[in-house]
């Protein structure tokens, strides 16, 4: 899969973060992931359609997420349950959607359904297709986090 | 602005409502009505009386640019002022919310700053 199709995941990450929840994070080398085992604690899925077809999923650890949630809201949230699982579904739909902009400008165009959440230790992340799936981890304040592109060949 | 006015926040991400209506707040609405979708957003508008909606595109059961499009075709609402706040942000989907009547625009992610100009723009 090219760079062209990560980089704007990679950058609309960045500004949902920044600009939502005030919160600053890097992005470390992406990988091929060869398995579905989610990479910390709760997982927004979205499907995409178009130029082609996958899911894209983010999947923060607790204390990752809590933090972001917290900085959304202006308010401490200490459980990962109701209103931080729905942020996560939100997230994710900001970030699909920022990205899908950048790469309309780059001639391809994609469509996106409505996120679904997934929450749980060692939870399973069912991509809609058997393409690569390419991880891209994040550090960010208060811990970790890592959006999967699965796209079909 | 008349901060006194009843204004409905649509969308079906109980977040995004609480952020909108944080930032609504913050400016001085006290008004203010949730919906989590473009069909219970009907009923609402049905059984109350609205100055303004804010609303979500993507949303399961109808999507905001329907809500939109019944609502210009609603005698006591066709005119009013509609404010589009979504993820979808390609040229297609603001041509199309354009063509349906949306009073502006405004994409996820955005700041308090920025919602407040859009909403300025639209009630004066």
């Amino acid at each position: 899969m090219d760079a062209s199709l990560i980089n704007p995941f990679i950058n609309a990450t960045i500004t949902v973060l920044d600009t939502m929840a005030f919160t600053k994070c890097r992005a470390d080398k992406p990988y091929l992931k060869k398995d579905d085992r989610a990479k910390g604690d709760v997982t927004g899925v979205i499907g995409i359609t178009g130029d082609a077809n996958g899911t894209v999923s983010v999947t923060f650890d607790e204390a990752s997420i809590l933090k972001i949630v917290s900085n959304m809201f202006g308010e401490e949230m200490t459980a990962l349950e109701g209103e931080v699982s729905d942020a996560v579904g939100e997230i994710t739909n900001m970030i699909s959607g920022n990205a899908r902009r950048e790469l309309e400008e780059k001639g391809k165009l994609f469509h996106a359904a409505v996120p679904s959440v997934i929450s749980g230790k060692n939870h399973i992340i069912k991509h809609y297709t058997d393409g690569p799936k390419i991880a891209i981890p994040f550090e960010a304040e208060g811990g970790t986090f890592t959006i999967e592109v699965c796209l079909e060949q | 602005m008349d901060v006194s006015i009843k204004i409905l926040v649509v969308d079906d991400f109980a977040t995004m409502r609480r952020i909108v209506k944080n930032v609504l707040k913050q400016i001085g609405f006290t008004n203010i009505t949730e919906a989590d979708d473009g069909t219970t957003a009907l009923e609402q508008l049905k059984s109350g009386s609205f100055d303004l909606i804010i609303s979500d595109w993507n949303m399961p059961k109808m999507t905001g640019l329907d809500l939109l499009k019944t609502v210009r075709g609603m005698d006591e609402y066709k005119n009013i002022p509609f404010l589009m706040v979504t993820a979808e942000a390609q040229k297609q989907n603001v041509v199309e919310a354009v063509q349906a009547g949306v009073s502006n625009y405004v994409v996820k992610p955005f700041t308090a700053d920025q919602l407040t100009e859009k909403l300025e723009k639209i009630l004066g």
